[in-house]
């Protein structure tokens, strides 16, 4: 790991050239997107071996292949890995810092250094999250979500250090989140009005709203736990007077917040796949940029749903359970929107298309799962069982994962030059797609039956079920071995792409494959129109037409 | 912190491509926004909810969680009322620093900084005295950590900010970085003073007057 001397930021010339540069403090926006998009992946790995285990040792109803402290640290480790270095960083950091430069027309970021920082905060934090498991106690116990009193009764030292990563990563988040509102908004080449961005600058900005306005509030909140912890106040501690209550509404003001913060981004990305393999507009441009903002604003309002059994009055169910139906209507507006793209078109089935098809599968089944638990009656009963867990997963895995892999597939040949290999990228898709369903489907039913969640063992009865979901598991788990021989093998030998291989016409195709390090050799292109696609588009010089006239048949 | 404006921050540029890189090359001039008050107007936002988390934390202890027979919550009144006057005029005197500047009088402005940082100064020498005085210790009640934990987290800001305003001010000295012309890091010492005694408003009215 080489990090620049100070002296070299200056000095053009004094940068790492290369593949150096990968493992230096670099400023450019491009790089520092696939640092973010490698170091996710890497942890996602990480993620998904912890996960592995959780799923081995639910193959059988008791304890057997880990001890039961060892699995709530491999069940607290796979939340925090997953959510915090992988999800956030990829869909935010690696496309966000990789696309919106060239989305507004500029040459970088607006604060190239502080995007730096932010990218630097994360190994040292995913390290430090790593090393508490290696430690006298262990890694943290509590869950991603850290409940006290549970967080102040199990070891210190290991959630202390959880905090301390949990800190830097917010901190992380919120650089990139101020760095990614002043690019959008401050940044855009004269010329380009607002309403004419691309879809994912629109959701990247929502995306940024809620990190700046949410995440210190975690970052407060674990502060007054950890001096619960360290200095023995009696913050969110009953036996001294404490309100853990409390806890959790600050806990929550985050955290569902992140929800939109991992789900927002990805809606952004699949509305720039969409268009571009379906060969149409993308539908309802003006309706989608409202749902999104409609989206932050109730996303901000609705945190107690999750806190429904927490002993909270009747008015803030009421209250909570109404704004959170809301949200299924600007939600809905995008899923009709991207369904009406797809009316009609000239579909590629490649696998970007089939991801992005596969998520709007998923993201809808997860979403009417997620109305049915903001209704009071229904949570009571599955509060904590494994029917959250199956909601969860097909939101944020059937959801902004299956997202990730299709932008993989799309922005490759952008990345690299070169094109992935679609057999391979079809199997991976296949089997992604099939062990998913097959993992998670089967938690709605168990925890209708009452299965608890984040416990070692089960009640007998619910053995198949479970023994089903492993299979489901594991075959996600064979579906990274396609995956990663194609991105790996496709670096080296796959086919030559060319600067636009599916005649796209946002402007991060109107330039070369890898792009140069200012993004354009020539001045930036005004692109007004970056969903004209029409049937003509193959005989079109795409530099020089603009969309409209595309769409339109009007040819120059 | 440069004075560089940030599009130029960002070359990580092949030789080939330096005449693009230049701060003010012709035709480029769009590149150079400066979106540094932006950022941190934003980032001061952020700042701004961790406070308000503090604040909502310490509502909500109070109006739900009574403290126990015995237990002390004594505030003092008349220190944080003077530090509050001092925080307030130390707002004055920063705005005078910057309008001196501005005007080109770099040694007024540094006379202005001077009276600012021994103003802030002053402001935590009373909040030391306040903490020595109190009756109640951080471990002491609910409400006694929240105090602290609120004072001190406004404390730390006030201590960095101290701290900025002596680096404005060595760079504000004759031949320095700071000029009538390119005065950024002043502006956002000045944005970020300003914004540390309107939360200490806020918290002098829910910690000692609620």
């Amino acid at each position: 790991m080489t990090v620049a001397t100070p002296g070299s930021f200056e000095g053009p010339g004094l940068q790492p050239q290369g593949w150096l540069r990968y493992f230096s403090f670099s400023l450019d926006h491009k790089v520092i997107g696939l640092q973010y998009l490698v170091t996710g992946f890497l942890f996602y790995f990480l993620g998904g071996a912890l996960a592995g285990v959780i799923r081995t040792e639910l193959a059988s109803p008791i304890s057997d292949f880990v001890s039961r402290n060892t699995y709530n640290e491999v069940l607290t480790l796979h939340g925090t890995v997953m959510i915090f270095l992988w999800i956030v960083p990829v869909v935010n950091g690696a496309f966000g810092n990789y696309l919106i430069p060239f989305y507004v027309g500029a040459r970088d970021m607006a604060f190239p250094r502080l995007n730096a920082v932010a990218f630097w905060l994360i190994p040292p934090a995913g390290l430090l999250l790593i090393s508490s498991y290696f430690l006298a106690g262990g890694a943290a116990q509590s869950g991603w979500t850290a409940y006290p009193p549970l967080s102040l009764t199990t070891p210190a030292l290991g959630q202390v250090i959880w905090i301390l990563s949990v800190l830097l990563l917010g901190g992380s988040s919120i650089f990139g989140a101020i760095n990614f509102i002043a690019t959008i908004l401050k940044l855009r080449r004269p010329g380009l009005k607002l309403m004419q961005l691309p879809m994912y600058c629109w959701a990247m900005l929502g995306t940024s709203i809620l990190a700046v306005l949410s995440t210190p509030v975690l970052a407060g909140t674990l502060v007054l736990l950890s001096f619960d912890i360290i200095a023995h106040t009696g913050f969110f501690n009953p036996a001294l007077g404490g309100n853990v209550v409390v806890y959790q509404h600050l806990f929550w003001f985050y955290s569902h917040p992140a929800v939109y913060i991992m789900v927002l981004p990805a809606f952004g990305l699949v509305s720039e796949i969409l268009p571009v393999h379906a060969r149409k507009p993308l539908f309802g441009y003006t309706t989608m940029v409202y749902s999104i903002m409609g989206i932050v604003v109730l996303g901000l309002i609705v945190w107690a749903h999750h806190m429904f059994t927490s002993g909270t009055p009747p008015w803030m169910r009421l209250f909570f359970t109404i704004a959170t139906s809301f949200i299924a209507v600007p939600t809905g507006i995008k899923f009709f929107n991207w369904l009406a793209t797809l009316w009609g078109g000239k579909l590629a089935l490649n696998s970007a298309m089939l991801f992005s098809c596969a998520f709007i599968v998923n993201f809808v089944f997860g979403g009417i799962t997620g109305v049915a638990l903001a209704q009071v009656p229904f949570d009571i009963h599955v509060h904590d069982t494994y029917f959250v867990v199956g909601h969860f997963h097909y939101i944020v895995y059937g959801g902004t994962v299956f997202v990730i892999f299709a932008s993989v597939y799309h922005w490759y040949p952008k990345f690299t030059g070169r094109m992935l290999n679609e057999s391979l990228g079809r199997l991976h898709f296949l089997l992604t797609f099939i062990g998913f369903n097959l993992c998670f489907a089967p938690q709605h039913w168990l925890g209708l039956n009452g299965m608890p969640r984040r416990v070692a063992e089960y009640d007998p009865s619910f053995t198949t079920l479970n023994q089903v979901s492993s299979v489901g598991a594991l075959l996600m788990a064979l579906s990274t071995l396609p995956f990663l021989i194609n991105v790996i093998m496709s670096a080296f030998n796959g086919k030559i792409a060319g600067d636009n291989p599916w005649k796209a016409l946002t402007p991060e195709w109107l330039t070369s494959s890898p792009p140069p390090v200012e993004n354009w050799t020539g001045p930036a292109p005004l692109v007004q129109h970056p969903y004209g696609y029409g049937e003509a588009v193959a005989a079109l010089d795409l530099r020089s037409a603009s969309g409209e006239q595309i769409w339109s048949g009007n040819q120059r | 912190m440069s004075t560089t404006t940030p599009g130029s921050a960002s070359s990580a540029l092949d030789a080939s491509d330096q005449a693009l890189a230049a701060p003010h090359a012709a035709g480029h001039s769009e590149e150079h926004v400066d979106a540094r008050m932006f950022g941190l107007a934003t980032f001061l936002v952020a700042d701004a909810m961790t406070f308000a988390g503090f604040f909502a934390a310490y509502l909500t202890f109070r109006a739900v969680n009574p403290l126990p027979e015995g237990a002390n919550f004594e505030r003092e009144l008349l220190l944080p009322t003077i530090n509050t006057a001092l925080l307030l005029v130390s707002s004055v005197t920063f705005h005078r620093a910057g309008s001196s500047l501005r005007r080109g009088e770099s040694s007024a402005c540094r006379n202005w900084l001077l009276l600012t940082v021994g103003l802030g100064a002053l402001f935590l020498a009373g909040q030391m005295v306040e903490y020595f005085n109190l009756p109640f210790g951080l471990t002491d009640n609910l409400f006694a950590s929240t105090f602290y934990a609120l004072t001190g987290f406004h404390g730390l800001h006030v201590t960095l900010g101290v701290m900025c305003i002596l680096i404005v001010w060595w760079q504000a000295r004759a031949g320095g970085r700071l000029t009538r012309d390119e005065h950024f890091g002043l502006e956002a010492a000045e944005l970020y003073w300003h914004f540390v005694d309107g939360i200490w408003v806020v918290l002098y009215g829910i910690l000692y007057l609620l």
